[in-house]
């Protein structure tokens, strides 16, 4: 497990570019860390990929996140040699202390295993051949390639089903194959393309848990690109935020969800309400509905003392409300609830503050009590919040709560 | 057991509805009396001559077999055509499989030009191409002479006779079938099942070698049947070029001309019976390779990078389409030619405007062009009519009898032309009522009847296709509201079939208005078609009036077509189409 202590956060702004705190990382990596340093695509007039500087370090699991359209997969494309960055490098480092550029070698050359988000598996080959594929390649004897390709199979669970055409196992038993294949050929990195969306519901979340562990027992290097942030969450070690082409944050799940560097980061992560703030340094002001309360809260680094547009991210569980029974409450604002859900470990309130067309936020408290129409206090019990600027380069689309 | 089955079935899916469906039919009036009238007629036009000619060859016990296999021209002519036809299979698939590679890989100066050109021998009507080719590289030929002079030699450098001169213009027209199928197959190619091999460390030869080629087998397989059915069919390129050479199509025609029926019946026999043999054995080879390929892979075409490649590439190109629109130049440039001035220069000496000058005034000369026109109007009328009931009761109904129709439909397919027509020669030339024989033989309606044979399984086939991609539940849907029959067939079936009606007529008019094969074995003076007259100009040695022939022929296929494709975009869009500009635009 990666034991990198330091609050990392990369951000893309217009004035700077952006900010590459893998490669601020004292020393020469360590050996098999794959670097992908200021690397562009463009196609035609469009920018797939801005900029981005990457450091997936030896036996990390890395998470490449953003909605379609973001750049991930071309991302993990250029670090499998499918695509050629228009400009940056990618190396990796070797066991001598070396770092080899790998910006131009084609993908048969790279030594990397690859789970592609429909499997590829060769319809015409059965399940072993598949998995002995690789190997094939790389010129491994029949007997013996079939003995590894078994072994690997047994791995994922999949032993015994060597002999099977592909087209007889289901969709989870694929996806076991296309691994057991990739992982065969013992890859200095491994990349996955969405390696659980193709999975029916049910099955996902299984098949997320040990895929982790799998993963975890093979002290296999893995770069792997999603659209869900919970999946992101759930795998990875670090999570990498890309939007429109740009590296927003670099961090652990924790760095991503307490501390968001921008705004696009505090709406794609979790769930948020994002309410105006006034940053007085080390707390900030927010007024709701006419009150004005101060919360102590965390800022970007490098975002200078005080951020002149601030937004507040208000998560549903740093908040909770108490009846309002007519009095002043210090430190808590006054809202209505307009809906309730019961949700077993937390009850989910939907509450208005200052009146309809005012804020509207979301909460999660184990508090039961209050019902729909019903009149209470709000207050913060989570402290430091995150505050980050409105102001972010690019169109700012104005989205409720943070589910990209 | 329909019911129960219904009863286990999802409402509302597809097998549900059908298997309701059944249950409803075999109780139906409507579709017995659609049904068995269409099976009726197609089992005596398809069936009966060719049992006839069965019965026929069997007609002295095995006496007439015997001779057949004790005859050194029939086994010669049967050794031949399977030579000749594995022949042109193997010189097809080694132009067609690389040049598909080629177009669709990789991106080069001249590419679309190449690529707009390479399907241009299929839009060749077969004597034309025959003849074409007679121009160019016969002994009297264009590029014989030009190569004759340029070397200094004091005869011709070749003669175009023989079996090699037969699979050499089998492989310039058919190997458009192995360059469509195996181009349309690497088109849909998944690419991602070529990156994994790549990621897993593969090089371009193994994945050539153990992804790629063998995905292609299924598209492959098809085609090189297809190739085969035709040489086998073929009766063109060997009556011209076969010099001495027998093959079967070739010997059933001299039999008939010497009278010897019986032989001819047992000859016939034999053809179909190859034909058949070689459907069901490609059949069976491409059925044991189906592999449904669901991926979502980019065909991105790469750029020549080698200066090497970069000149070669379009040099190659250029060559090429020269190659292939030549024929086609070849017949315009002689068309104007004056007749009998070509001796022995290169190129025809003396132009004129005459040949269509007297093509188009003198009555004798414009009799088979007005044959033609009205034998393939009659036969395409024909076939839209039958096919589209025919396809319809296969594809949206269920009753006894239905794999019959299906088996009929696709029956001519399967057999040569030529059997075709002996086949109705053995039949209808007399009037027989109590066998069922008509009259035909000798009269104006016995090619019509033979084009329409010919077109069943093209425009059948077209129509089911179309007819599959039709939701079956809207057909009871606008009878639960309240449409008569009839309205529902023309207000919701015939518009759901009219691509494939289109498609499928335009292509048996296309054949139609050029067959040769069967025409020449049932044509009389007074319905011969264009192709009949090219073949009597040329043994006149009047090349100008054939080449004139020739070009209005091929003005007749283009009309066809720009007939077909202002029927189509006249047509209001079918709902998949409506759907697929949604989702596009």
């Amino acid at each position: 497990m990666s034991t990198a202590g330091s609050r990392e956060s990369g951000v893309g702004s217009r004035a700077a570019p952006s900010a590459t705190p893998d490669s601020r990382l004292p020393g020469p990596p360590a050996a098999g860390t794959l670097t992908l340093r200021n690397v562009t695509r463009r196609f035609g007039e469009h920018v797939a990929v801005d900029d981005v500087s990457l450091q997936v370090r030896p036996g990390e699991l890395l998470a490449l996140v953003g909605a379609s359209g973001s750049g991930k997969t071309t991302t993990l494309r250029m670090a499998a040699g499918y695509e050629t960055p228009d400009a940056g490098s990618i190396t990796l480092a070797g066991a001598d202390g070396t770092t080899r550029d790998i910006t131009r070698v084609p993908p048969e050359r790279r030594g990397f295993g690859m789970v592609f988000q429909h499997y590829a598996l060769f319809p015409h080959m059965s399940v072993e051949e598949n998995v002995a594929f690789g190997l094939e390649a790389r010129g491994v004897g029949r007997a013996e390639r079939l003995t590894r390709a078994r072994d690997a199979l047994r791995t994922v669970g999949l032993g015994g089903a060597g002999p099977r055409p592909v087209q007889s196992l289901s969709g989870g038993e694929q996806q076991r194959v296309a691994l057991a294949r990739a992982v065969v050929i013992e890859p200095r990195v491994l990349l996955l393309d969405e390696p659980l969306s193709n999975l029916d519901p049910a099955l996902r979340l299984a098949t997320r848990d040990e895929l982790r562990a799998m993963l975890r027992r093979l002290h296999v290097t893995a770069l792997f690109v999603t659209h869900d942030q919970e999946d992101a969450f759930a795998i990875a070690d670090r999570v990498a935020l890309l939007r429109r082409g740009r590296l927003l944050q670099v961090g652990t799940p924790e760095d991503l969800y307490d501390r968001p560097t921008s705004r696009p980061v505090a709406e794609f992560i979790g769930r948020a309400a994002l309410v105006a703030a006034e940053d007085r340094g080390t707390h900030a002001t927010v007024t709701l509905g006419g009150v004005a309360r101060d919360v102590r809260v965390t800022r970007p680094d490098g975002a200078g003392a005080t951020i002149p547009r601030a937004l507040a991210v208000l998560r549903p569980e740093a908040l909770t409300l108490s009846p309002h029974d007519g009095r002043e409450q210090p430190g808590a604002w006054p809202g209505a609830v307009t809906a309730r859900r019961f949700a077993g470990a937390a009850t989910v309130y939907h509450v208005d503050v200052g009146g309809p067309g005012g804020v509207h936020l979301e909460i999660a408290t184990v508090e039961r009590g209050a019902r729909e129409g019903d009149r209470v206090w709000l207050r913060v019990v989570r402290e430091p919040v995150a505050l980050v600027a409105a102001d972010e380069p690019g169109a700012a689309d104005a989205r409720g709560d943070g589910r990209a | 057991m329909t019911e129960h089955a219904a009863a286990t079935e999802k409402p509302g899916s597809a097998r549900y509805l059908a298997l309701g469906r059944e249950a409803r039919d075999r109780r139906a009036v409507d579709v017995r009396l659609l049904a068995v009238p269409v099976v009726l007629f197609l089992l005596w036009t398809v069936v009966y001559p060719n049992v006839a000619v069965v019965l026929g060859s069997f007609a002295e016990g095995l006496g007439l077999w015997r001779a057949f296999a004790a005859s050194p021209a029939d086994r010669e002519a049967l050794r031949t055509s399977l030579v000749v036809s594995v022949a042109s299979v193997v010189a097809a698939t080694l132009i067609g499989v690389p040049l598909a590679f080629l177009l669709t890989r990789f991106e080069f100066r001249g590419r679309r030009l190449l690529a707009a050109v390479a399907t241009l021998p299929a839009a060749l009507p077969p004597l034309v191409g025959v003849v074409a080719f007679l121009f160019l590289y016969g002994e009297s030929g264009v590029v014989t002479r030009a190569v004759q002079h340029v070397l200094g030699l004091s005869r011709a450098p070749w003669t175009l006779s023989g079996v090699w001169a037969i699979v050499f213009v089998h492989a310039y027209t058919m190997y458009v079938y192995v360059y469509l199928f195996v181009g349309a197959g690497l088109e849909r190619f998944d690419t991602t099942l070529d990156e994994a091999a790549a990621g897993l460390g593969a090089g371009r030869w193994r994945r050539l070698r153990r992804v790629t080629l063998p995905l292609l087998i299924p598209a492959l397989a098809g085609a090189m049947l297809l190739v085969f059915m035709s040489s086998l069919a073929s009766f063109s390129a060997p009556y011209v070029f076969g010099g001495g050479v027998r093959v079967l199509a070739t010997q059933i025609v001299n039999s008939k001309l010497n009278g010897a029926m019986g032989m001819a019946y047992v000859e016939t026999t034999v053809l179909a019976l190859s034909a058949v043999a070689a459907l069901f054995l490609f059949r069976w080879l491409e059925r044991r390779r189906q592999y449904a390929v669901t991926g979502k892979g980019r065909a991105t075409r790469v750029v020549m990078r080698s200066p090497a490649a970069r000149v070669l590439a379009p040099l190659a190109a250029l060559l090429l389409v020269l190659a292939l629109v030549l024929p086609h130049l070849m017949v315009l440039l002689v068309s104007f030619a004056r007749d009998g001035a070509w001796t022995t220069q290169v190129l025809p000496p003396e132009y004129t405007l005459d040949n269509f000058r007297r093509l188009a005034t003198q009555p004798q000369l414009w009799r088979p062009v007005r044959n033609s026109v009205l034998m393939t109007l009659a036969a395409t009328a024909a076939n839209v009519v039958v096919c589209f009931v025919a396809a319809y009761l296969v594809v949206l109904r269920r009753f006894p009898g239905r794999r019959l129709l299906q088996f009929l439909v696709a029956l001519p397919w399967a057999i040569p032309a030529t059997a075709i027509a002996i086949g109705l020669a053995a039949t209808f030339n007399r009037n027989d009522p109590l066998t069922g024989r008509v009259l035909l033989v000798g009269t104006f309606w016995i090619l019509p009847l033979a084009y329409f044979i010919r077109g069943v399984p093209v425009v059948a086939s077209a129509v089911e296709s179309s007819l599959r991609q039709m939701d079956p539940a809207v057909e009871d849907a606008a009878r639960g509201l309240g449409a008569s029959w009839v309205l529902t067939m023309r207000r919701v079936v015939l518009p759901a079939a009219r691509p494939g009606l289109v498609a499928g007529a335009t292509l048996a008019a296309v054949t139609a208005v050029g067959e040769f094969v069967a025409s020449v074995v049932l044509y009389t003076h007074a319905n011969r078609p264009i192709s009949v007259e090219i073949l009597a100009q040329l043994r006149s040695l009047a090349f100008g009036t054939a080449a004139a022939y020739s070009v209005l022929l091929i003005g007749l296929v283009l009309v066809i077509t720009l007939v077909a494709r202002w029927i189509d975009v006249r047509a209001p869009r079918s709902a998949a189409a409506a759907a697929d500009a949604r989702t596009i635009g």
